[in-house]
């Protein structure tokens, strides 16, 4: 492959989405390096992404949800440098659901759902931040949802993780502006992943990672800051967002 | 009782919808995942693997079970660029393996009529294509294959070993344990361009002397038949193609155009509108007649570019009847069921009519053999259907033929029997703690 192919980091490279963006790249002869926590699975998706034409598909391992602020810093210096010094795309895709319920008794599991999608996240972007501007060029893609447009009883604690990332996000895109990079929040609806296992699935509300992927692999290349993925939740949000209370408290979402 | 990584729904049905049985469904996205599925199971517990769920009548449902769903074990496990060998998970679908194949010059070397089939499921049907007189079933281009049994144990199976378990589980019903990932052969081409050719005939003794004089030359050949045209005539379209020789390499994205949206009401599968519908086709199609060159897909895959088309069936859903008899007894045969059809005023969209080749199957319940096929679809309407069915089946039987259990939801275990010589064989290799809806009907029901 040429030199020219993309530099692809992936942090959550495992889930579902990721993994099917990643075949977008790997198509478009990208050079990867794939971070997660499992090497088997990593391993697997490595092999797929090679058959499938990426130059290369590399593998870090990481609990990303679980680190310090010095861990993050450093490994991103190291994966940057295993990349040959420049990371053209980075997608954040690593997150947990959690469980609304459970959280709101057992605090302990909320705060580790904040760890794992807010906090450490929040590390990442602003670490990887920090390359991109240094590099004045290089897009960053931070998985949100459409669940942080607005808090619900079913699933807010979830929501108010992927609200914190949307207005992190925001403020880096605003930054990178500057400097010409670019980073981007895409907010899909729900997506039949194992994250949604067991959840009745089907119907016009639900999509496919592929569906996602197209977008997310889209969004790195132009566009605004903020993505609905599929774009009617762009419409759908719109209406949920001004529905006043009073309605909106009827409801059992 | 299942564990529970196994949820409960009533969505997961079969292409023709006529059941909507309670499963138990499990969707893991690692193979070792889907190994652990089917090891546990406690000493009542059943489980079945699916793929795309595009079998139609009962073979893919297990029915208070457990049902391992593949189509997340989407992987490419290894490509050799020389020879065309491919090594993939099994729940990846023909149309995923396309994408990746056409722009390396490589094409399925068999294929049925959709492409959103699980390589899983084409091997554990023995799906054939309508190169079937040249190429065989998809099971004789396959090298090898993952097996995931209940016990713990995975085991690689290739043609040729004396075990039989390969030859078991080609066509083996997913029965004989959860296929993991399986290498195939690819063939070449140097298009993704068709040279396609319509010719009309106006009754089956045309329609076999064409299908003759097409198979020496034509890799790709098929039929449509009206069943409505005047009593047990037979007329309709033969088509034929080959891959053209040059020009360019191109997959075509995803194939839906339209969606149905909600299942049909009645009145869109009366006797008149099926009648208009397919007198038309045959008037279009005459028009047509002659040589063109088109992309794979229209040709391959028609019904593709309508999405849910089953649900045109309306909510008592379709029973689709295919059957095979032998070459000499072919057009007598063929042309009694048509009668049959005729009389009962129940004939289908579209009746599908094509000539298999002698290349034998490598699968013991492999359903492809020399005859001729004919693949019919009806509304389900209850009891007259079951009764003109049941028809059928005395002509198949009678003729030395048999029923593709892909399409069947209600042959008798009997005829199941009667058409399936090596079951006794296959039996032994079934997997304990498998079955499905299909296996439990022709086991019990005379
Ligand atoms: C429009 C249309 C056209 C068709 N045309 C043809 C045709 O031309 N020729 C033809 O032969 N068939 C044809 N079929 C039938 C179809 O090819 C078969 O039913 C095929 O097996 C469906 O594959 P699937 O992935 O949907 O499997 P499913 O229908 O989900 O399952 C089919 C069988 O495979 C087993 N199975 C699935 N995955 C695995 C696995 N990983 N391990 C073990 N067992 C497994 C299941 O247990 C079941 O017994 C057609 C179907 C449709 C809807
Ligand atoms: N699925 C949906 O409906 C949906 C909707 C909107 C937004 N999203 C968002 O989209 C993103 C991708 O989700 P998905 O649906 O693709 O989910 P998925 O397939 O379930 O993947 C989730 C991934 O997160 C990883 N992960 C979780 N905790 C981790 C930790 N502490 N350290 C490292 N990795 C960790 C998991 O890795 P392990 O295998 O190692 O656990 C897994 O790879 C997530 O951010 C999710 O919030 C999903």
């Amino acid at each position: 492959m040429s030199q020219t192919s993309k530099t692809v980091l992936i942090l959550g490279a495992s889930s579902a989405v990721a993994e099917a963006t990643a075949r977008l790249y790997a198509a478009e002869g990208a050079r990867l390096l794939l971070v997660g926590r499992k090497a088997e699975q990593l391993e697997v998706i490595a092999a797929d992404l090679k058959v499938r034409g990426a130059a290369v598909a590399d593998i870090a391992l990481c609990d990303l949800g679980n680190v310090t602020p010095a861990s993050v810093a450093e490994n991103v210096a190291v994966w940057t440098e295993r990349l040959g010094g420049v990371i053209d795309d980075i997608l954040i895709a690593y997150g947990v659901l959690g469980e609304q319920s459970r959280a709101e008794t057992d605090l302990a599991d909320a705060a580790a759902v904040m760890q794992v999608n807010f906090t450490s996240a929040a590390l990442w972007c602003l670490a990887v931040a920090g390359q991109l501007e240094q590099q004045r060029a290089g897009t960053l893609v931070v998985l949100g949802s459409v669940a942080g447009d607005r808090g619900r009883q079913s699933n807010y604690l979830y929501g108010a993780t992927k609200a914190g990332l949307d207005k992190l996000v925001q403020g880096i895109a605003h930054r990178l502006s500057k400097v010409g990079a670019r980073a981007v929040i895409v907010k899909p609806g729900p997506i039949d992943t194992p994250m949604t296992a067991g959840m009745k699935k089907g119907g016009p509300m639900w999509s496919t990672p592929q569906a996602v992927a197209a977008i997310v692999r889209r969004a790195a290349d132009r566009g605004g800051v903020t993505v609905y993925a599929p774009k009617r939740w762009k419409f759908i949000m719109l209406i949920i967002r001004f529905l006043p209370d009073a309605i909106f408290h009827r409801s059992s979402l | 009782m299942l564990p529970p990584s196994f949820h409960e729904t009533q969505a997961l049905r079969s292409w023709g919808r006529v059941t909507q049985p309670r499963q138990f469904v499990q969707k893991p996205a690692w193979l070792n995942q889907a190994a652990a599925a089917v090891t546990a199971l406690d000493h009542d517990g059943s489980v079945l693997p699916v793929g795309l769920g595009r079998s139609y009548g009962d073979t893919a449902l297990n029915p208070d079970g457990g049902v391992v769903v593949t189509s997340a074990l989407d992987r490419l496990i290894d490509f050799d660029a020389a020879t065309g060998v491919i090594h993939a998970e099994a729940g990846i679908s023909l149309g995923s393996l396309l994408a990746f194949l056409i722009p390396r010059g490589f094409f399925l070397p068999v294929t049925p009529g959709s492409q959103f089939v699980t390589l899983g499921g084409a091997i554990a049907n023995d799906v054939h294509g309508k190169n079937h007189h040249e190429a065989g079933t998809f099971g004789c281009w396959v090298e090898e294959i993952t097996l995931a049994r209940s016990d713990g144990t995975i085991q690689q199976l290739q043609p040729g070993r004396n075990d039989g378990f390969f030859a078991a589980t080609i066509g083996g019903l997913g029965l004989t344990g959860m296929i993991l990932s399986a290498r195939f052969k690819a063939i070449p081409i140097r298009s993704s361009l068709v040279e396609t050719e319509t010719i009309p005939f106006a009754n089956l003794a045309e329609f076999f002397a064409i299908a003759q004089e097409s198979e020496t030359s034509w890799p790709y050949t098929v039929s449509w038949i009206d069943c409505f045209g005047s009593r047990g005539a037979g007329r309709g379209l033969f088509s034929r193609a080959r891959h053209v020789l040059s020009g360019e390499l191109r997959a075509e994205a995803d194939a839906t155009r339209v969606s149905i949206p909600f299942e049909a009401p009645g009145i869109l599968l009366s006797k008149p509108v099926l009648q208009a519908f397919n007198a038309l086709y045959y008037t279009a199609g005459k028009r047509h007649r002659g040589t063109r060159k088109t992309s794979y897909k229209p040709f391959f895959y028609p019904l593709d570019a309508i999405g849910q088309w089953n649900l045109l069936y309306g909510r008592q859903g379709l029973y689709q009847y295919q059957s095979v008899v032998p070459p000499a007894a072919g057009p007598e045969a063929t042309a009694e069921m048509l009668r049959q059809i005729a009389a009962a005023g129940q004939g289908s969209f579209l009746a599908v009519l094509k000539t298999f080749g002698p290349r034998p199957s490598p699968g013991m319940l492999s359903f492809p053999q020399e005859g001729t096929t004919l693949a019919l679809d009806f509304p389900n309407r209850g009891e007259s259907t079951l009764a003109l069915l049941a028809r059928l089946d005395d002509i198949v039987r009678a003729a030395g033929g048999r029923l593709y259990p892909a399409k069947d939801g209600r042959m008798s275990g009997d005829l199941f029997r009667a058409g399936y010589p090596r079951l006794a064989e296959f039996e032994p290799h079934v997997d304990p703690k498998f079955s499905s809806a299909f296996w439990r009907r022709v086991k019990t029901a005379g």
